[in-house]
């Protein structure tokens, strides 16, 4: 479930930004992948304006489960509501979810991996000593554990599912900043008589941002289908809020008489992670180190 | 004498590991505690509020609420080392004799899953790495990407509906059989829920051997071995999947490990009562005593089964073999 970026960190300091987009732009899978996360982003923000003609929670009997039709793209549910603004609605609450769970994710655990992994002695104890206790846990039940500890909305679902992914961040960085702080740049820095805290930020932190970005965007998938898997169970977002893996959920009894109702968000969702694999793949064979040069 | 023991990296390992599970309990303990509601709350529903003060103090004490968390922490992990896990007030059973029922499932299901994945995954991967970048490499490619992607719940609803909507099969449909009474409808009942899961983790175990092929076949070692002259077969067997196994074997370790903490949607989706819906049942009830000793049950599952995976490669990588 878990695979952990392995993008190459020694050497990989941050090169022209131009250049690695222009390297991204040259592998096909990283291509495809951003346009995939570019065309569902837009569908969220779309949903998020509100400019979409149907409603996404606004209920009409009398066009229950109608195929999909010019007023109608992907159909209507069972209660009269537009699939299209469903998913799209749903695609927007998994972008939240995700976005702000890895936002966390990163935050915390890289400035906790990054400290233990460099000023090591106790801190580095604790952070590990928590980070092995995290990672005993089956991961879903974690999260679903921490979703039920607050009152659900789509904020606190965001938190769990951050709590889970922390420690993957803290074992991101920690390992390349023990071997970084024995490079050379970093002893110079030190005998130049700068503080611990800006060597960490300003030698260290850049030296890992290549692994971190391959890291970000690995974790945005799995945030949005843990959070999936979550909705799936009745425990992310309470509904009448669309999210596509309770969507998913209703449209079981459904599937026969409505196809449409499973195969949208099923749809969503697979493009959606299979964009963000495809971006990571990308970003990973751009930001390497061995393909520099090639442009 | 002492230092030197501390030195043995498995003497350390079990030490990390005890840690590791007392910490895992202290977390699950908390964590329990800071849902809202307790065990009264949700078997008596909304009739809780009608309880008097009395009634409730007698529950509260009937469950071992009332006295302090620290007493209620101790007297928990008194009781485990004393072969008692507690007791599910729901299913009027011991959470032992619960898990006696769960835990095979979970396992049943685990090893199959490795199983189906290592089957799928391991040849994938060294065909995608035979040759790379070629269009056998892209559709193993593919099918990786796709078992990362496609998530269980929706492959398993979609198995399930069409499967049974169009052959009329559907062995989960009827209650769970447990492979000593039934092995044929066991079976029958493990074979969706282990290809569903499979094909999830044998993305990640084709991944790992794609890679760590293409590693090894770059190393001196393998120019040595083909310059002496050695079979084709020989070579890829002995040399290069040799060497290869070690990322492999941990990378199975740790996707065995998360199998055993239960499969919670595919349990669900697929009606098996293993320890993943032991857990979720437990949460949403509020069984303190069911949910703390099943996750510590699981995180001790895990952290041996890291440790095996540990002495596996320290056995198969043939550099610590050498030495």
């Amino acid at each position: 479930m878990t695979e952990i970026a392995s993008a190459p960190v020694m050497g990989a300091a941050p090169g022209r930004t131009g250049d690695r987009l222009r390297l991204l732009w040259h592998s096909k899978t990283g291509r495809v992948g951003l346009a995939l996360v570019l065309i569902l982003a837009l569908l969220a923000l779309v949903s998020a304006l509100g400019i979409l003609p149907n409603d996404p929670i606004t209920q009409n009997a009398a066009i229950r489960l109608q195929g999909p039709s010019a007023a109608h793209w992907f159909g209507t549910d069972q209660f009269g509501r537009d699939v299209f603004a469903r998913v799209a609605a749903g695609v927007l609450n998994s972008t939240r979810i995700a976005l702000v769970a890895v936002g966390f994710a990163t935050v915390v655990g890289t400035l906790s991996g990054v400290a233990a992994g460099f000023y090591r002695g106790f801190s580095d104890v604790a952070v590990s000593g928590v980070t092995n206790v995290l990672f005993a846990f089956p991961p879903l039940l974690l999260a679903l554990a921490l979703a039920s500890v607050f009152t659900r909305t789509w904020f606190t679902v965001a938190v769990a599912i951050a709590i889970v992914y922390t420690p993957i961040f803290i074992r991101v960085t920690r390992g390349p900043v023990l071997s970084l702080r024995e490079v050379e740049f970093v002893s110079a820095a030190t005998a130049t008589g700068q503080r611990r805290s800006a060597i960490m930020f300003r030698h260290v932190l850049p030296n890992i941002t290549s692994i971190l970005i391959v890291q970000i965007t690995l974790s945005l998938s799995w945030a949005i289908l843990t959070e999936a898997s979550l909705s799936f169970l009745g425990l992310s977002t309470p509904p009448p809020a669309p999210s596509l893996g309770s969507m998913i959920y209703e449209a079981r009894t459904l599937v026969y008489v409505a196809p449409w109702t499973m195969i949208a968000p099923g749809v969503l969702i697979v493009a959606y992670v299979v964009g963000l694999n495809l971006l990571g793949d990308g970003l990973r064979d751009s930001l390497d180190p061995k393909n520099r040069g090639t442009v | 004498m002492l230092r030197r023991l501390l030195a043995n990296p498995i003497v350390s390992r079990l030490i990390s590991s005890v840690g590791t599970l007392a910490g895992v309990a202290v977390v699950v303990f908390i964590m329990l505690r800071a849902i809202p509601g307790n065990q009264i709350t949700a078997s008596y529903g909304i009739e809780a509020a009608a309880l008097t003060d009395e009634q409730r103090a007698a529950l509260l004490s009937y469950y071992g609420l009332d006295k302090p968390l620290g007493v209620q922490f101790f007297s928990w992990i008194g009781n485990i080392f004393r072969g008692n896990l507690g007791v599910s007030a729901r299913a009027h059973q011991s959470v032992a004799s619960l898990t006696a029922q769960s835990l095979p499932v979970t396992l049943e299901l685990a090893i199959w899953t490795i199983i189906l994945s290592l089957a799928i995954g391991v040849p994938l991967g060294m065909l995608s790495a035979s040759k790379p970048d070629s269009p056998r490499d892209a559709v193993g490619q593919a099918v990786g990407l796709a078992g990362l992607s496609i998530p269980a719940f929706l492959l398993g609803t979609a198995l399930v509906t069409v499967l049974s909507k169009y052959l009329g099969f559907n062995p989960n449909g009827a209650g769970y059989a447990y492979f000593t009474k039934n092995p044929l409808l066991n079976m029958q009942q493990m074979l969706l829920p282990s290809l569903v899961l499979a094909f999830g983790i044998a993305a990640p175990i084709m991944r790992t051997t794609r890679t760590a092929i293409l590693e090894v076949r770059s190393q001196d070692f393998i120019r040595t071995a083909k310059a002496k002259g050695i079979s084709t077969r020989r070579l890829q067997i002995r040399h290069v999947l040799g060497n290869a196994l070690v990322p492999i074997v941990t990378m199975t370790g740790l996707q065995f490990g998360y199998l055993l903490g239960g499969a919670v949607v595919v349990e669900q989706i697929f009606s098996l009562p293993g320890i993943g819906r032991q857990v979720l049942v437990g949460i949403q009830q509020k069984e303190y005593a069911v949910v703390q000793s099943t996750v510590l049950l699981i995180a001790l599952g895990f952290v041996i089964v890291n440790l095996l995976t540990d002495l596996a490669y320290r056995r198969i990588d043939p550099r610590v073999r050498a030495q």
